[in-house]
């Protein structure tokens, strides 16, 4: 082969890997919280990040959209690098959705004003087409309904929905979701869940940081195993649940399967 | 009784030209120290080391100092150093800059009560910082300020009343010079007390209305 | 500007027995205040309407007044009236003592309503009187949880007092301006006086930030805490 092909060979593939995730170092004064962390996502991949909590995987993620500066390693979206790229960050940002723990969404704005600020004052959409997209978005969550509601009035799930739809107001390349369904009641998390999958499905790249095992299983193309700001094992749901190489992972499994058990298939 | 009414006809004219000096000083100095009041409370927790550092010696001067020493300062310090300036500017830049200094730590307490996680949503979908603050913190923050603010407000009125220590005549200086006059000391000062009174009642009245209309569905 | 600093040197021994009268007001005002503050708190509070009538009408008009326009109204008006011939210093001890008074009981009835009804009940069962519950077990706790609002009181009277010149009080601002208008160094003078305010100010707040270290009730804090979201749940 020529040294052009090569080239182009290796940008079509570059093309394909949506994010790259190099090693990411993180600590807050003495605490190490990210020891040298990478991963790779390819376009319509769902990746979930499992593991004991405090291990760094929120940290991890908000290193990915910079909310945190690592102390060290690169990021690349579409073979851009975001990390030491100040100026741009809030191009980059639009291209990578998040969803919280926490929803925060925006206390002091509706449903549909909490999805239409971004487009307005980000990507300075005019303020009809925003409130179509918007209404849009709402409507793929199943709550155009509730488009005028405030956020206190809202359920949690039906809050995690709102904030998903305000993520991908933005037509993201990447999400990312942090503990989605952690701040949950238990009988809310279904709903939010099944938004998750759909979008799956739907063929979004996803980096998914989750307690639910069962899900986990059900939407990973690859599971990622976190532990002490490392990644011990990596591999498809079915390695990693059934034949996993390392005790800790059997071990983490084990813990959760007892304590949340068949709620959990 | 009939010279009572009397006396009104010739006592209230005055008192009333001073309410209205009064209102065109409450007037300026009011929204001016709001202004100043955000300035400074932003600078405050959000600028950079020096931004923020200078903001809080003007907190701690302008708040660990009386009002009518700040006064003296402006309209007969300056001078020494060669600005002059009139008893009405004097008075709306000393008082703008007095009540601002408070109203920045109300609204500076409220701008620190307001959850990381709302900037952190802000910053994810690609927004500024100083977009954040202005959409996103600012308008909780304000709302959640407005019983201190308010409380301030009703303080400011009173503290017009210093303006007369300057020579600009307000209500109380107005209320000084007809009851020297007349010997009038108990009548004029009740009747400027109880327009004071009015003013505070009013401004309390009007901003209890806002708050109800800004009020959020469902946030306490 | 060498022979600014020589003035102000010169000047400071005068400026600073203004220190005496303006503590003297601040201090006699507080305390004052403190006296004619609780009983209406406990007028407030414990007693029946008309009372608690009274001393919202009270409240309502030495908060609502400005300091300025109190003081001639005492001073030149209601004391002449009655006869009183009283010094300008005192005149402005009693009238800042009311004010802080409507202040003071505010404060004081927001610490009592923050202390749960428990207390008082627990009380009562053993057998206490409503005096002897109120002196012994809701008095004792309700100042403790006092003293910050205080210290803001304080600085609050402080500032005040320096209204005292339009009655020719002879507290620091006076002093102040009576060397600054026969040496005509307006600024270094006045300036001198605002560092002397801003010495007392925050002087005495962290006074009284001891004051409150040395009388907190072990674990008193973190439980109010607790008490208080579950009292909101």
């Amino acid at each position: 082969m020529q040294k052009g092909e090569l080239n182009l060979n290796k940008m079509q593939k570059n093309k394909d890997i949506v994010l790259k995730v190099e090693d990411i170092h993180k600590s807050y004064g003495k605490n190490k919280i990210l020891k040298g962390v990478s991963f790779e996502i390819k376009r319509g991949e769902t990746k979930v990040i499992i593991g004991p909590s405090g291990t760094g995987k929120s940290t991890l993620l908000r290193c990915i959209n910079q909310l945190t500066i690592p102390d060290k390693g690169k990021i690349w979206l579409e073979g851009e690098e975001v990390t030491h790229s100040k100026k741009s960050i809030n191009q980059f940002r639009q291209k990578i959705g998040m969803v919280f723990q926490d929803f925060n969404l925006f206390d002091h704005l509706t449903a549909l004003k909490n999805i239409e600020i971004g487009l307005i004052k980000v990507k300075r959409i005019n303020k009809e087409e925003a409130k179509k997209k918007a209404m849009e978005e709402l409507r793929q969550v199943g709550l155009e309904q509730q488009a005028n509601l405030y956020p206190a009035q809202l359920s949690g799930g039906q809050k995690q929905r709102v904030s998903i739809a305000r993520a991908l107001a933005m037509d993201p390349k990447v999400m990312l979701f942090d503990e989605p369904t952690s701040a949950l009641d238990p009988e809310l998390i279904g709903e939010v869940l099944e938004a998750i999958k759909m979008l799956a499905m739907k063929g979004m790249t996803m980096v998914l940081v989750t307690h639910e095992m069962g899900f986990a299983r059900s939407v990973a193309n690859e599971i990622i195993f976190m532990e002490e700001g490392l990644i011990l094992e990596s591999g498809s749901p079915y390695e990693i649940f059934n034949n996993s190489k390392y005790e800790r992972t059997k071990q983490f499994l084990n813990k959760i399967d007892e304590l949340y058990g068949e709620s959990n298939k | 009784m009939i010279e009572f009414s009397f006396i009104k006809n010739i006592l209230l004219p005055p008192l009333l030209e001073g309410t209205i000096a009064t209102i065109k000083l409450i007037g300026l100095f009011i929204p001016a120290s709001l202004i100043i009041g955000v300035l400074i409370a932003v600078a405050r927790v959000y600028g950079n080391k020096l931004i923020s550092s200078l903001s809080t010696i003007y907190v701690i001067y302008f708040r660990g100092t009386p009002l009518i020493v700040q006064l003296f300062i402006i309209y007969l310090g300056l001078p020494y150093i060669g600005i002059v300036l009139s008893p009405f500017a004097a008075a709306v830049i000393g008082m703008s800059l007095c009540s601002g200094s408070y109203q920045s730590e109300y609204i500076r307490g409220s701008l620190q009560s307001i959850k990381s996680g709302q900037m952190m949503a802000a910053e994810s979908l690609g927004m500024t910082r100083a977009q954040a603050i202005l959409y996103i913190i600012l308008p909780q923050a304000l709302r959640r300020a407005i019983p201190a603010i308010s409380n301030n407000i009703t303080y400011s009125v009173k503290s017009s009343s210093l303006a007369m220590i300057v020579t600009y005549v307000e209500l109380t200086g107005a209320g000084k010079i007809i009851a020297a006059v007349y010997f009038r000391y108990i009548e004029v000062f009740l009747i400027v007390g109880i327009i004071y009174l009015l003013m505070v009642s009013v401004f309390t009245k009007l901003l209890s209305i806002l708050e109800n209309k800004l009020k959020i569905p469902g946030l306490g | 500007m060498r022979e600014d600093f020589m003035l102000i040197y010169k000047a400071l021994p005068y400026l600073l027995k203004g220190c005496i009268v303006t503590l003297g007001l601040v201090g006699g005002s507080l305390s004052l205040g403190f006296i004619i503050g609780i009983p209406i708190t406990i007028g407030q509070v414990y007693s029946n309407k008309y009372i608690a009538g009274l001393v919202s009408v009270y409240v309502w008009f030495f908060r609502g007044i400005p300091v300025l326009v109190l003081l001639f109204l005492f001073y030149f008006g209601i004391f002449s009236l009655i006869g009183l011939n009283l010094s300008s210093f005192t005149t402005v001890l009693l009238v800042l003592g009311l004010i802080s008074a409507a202040y003071q009981s505010q404060i004081f009835r927001g610490s009592i309503q923050s202390i749960g009804e428990g207390q008082m009940l627990a009380a009562r069962s053993l057998g206490m009187s409503k005096v002897q519950a109120i002196w012994n077990i809701i008095l004792p706790q309700a100042l403790r949880i006092s003293i910050p609002a205080w210290s803001n009181e304080y600085a609050s009277i402080l500032k005040d007092s320096a209204i005292a010149y339009a009655l020719g009080v002879t507290e620091i601002l006076t002093r102040g301006n009576f060397t600054a208008t026969r040496t005509f160094k307006t600024m270094p003078i006045y300036l001198t006086v605002a560092i002397i305010f801003i010495i007392l100010t925050y002087g005495g707040m962290k006074i009284f930030d001891l004051l409150e270290n040395k009388m907190q009730i072990p674990g008193y804090a973190e439980r109010r805490a607790e008490f208080k979201q579950d009292a909101e749940e």
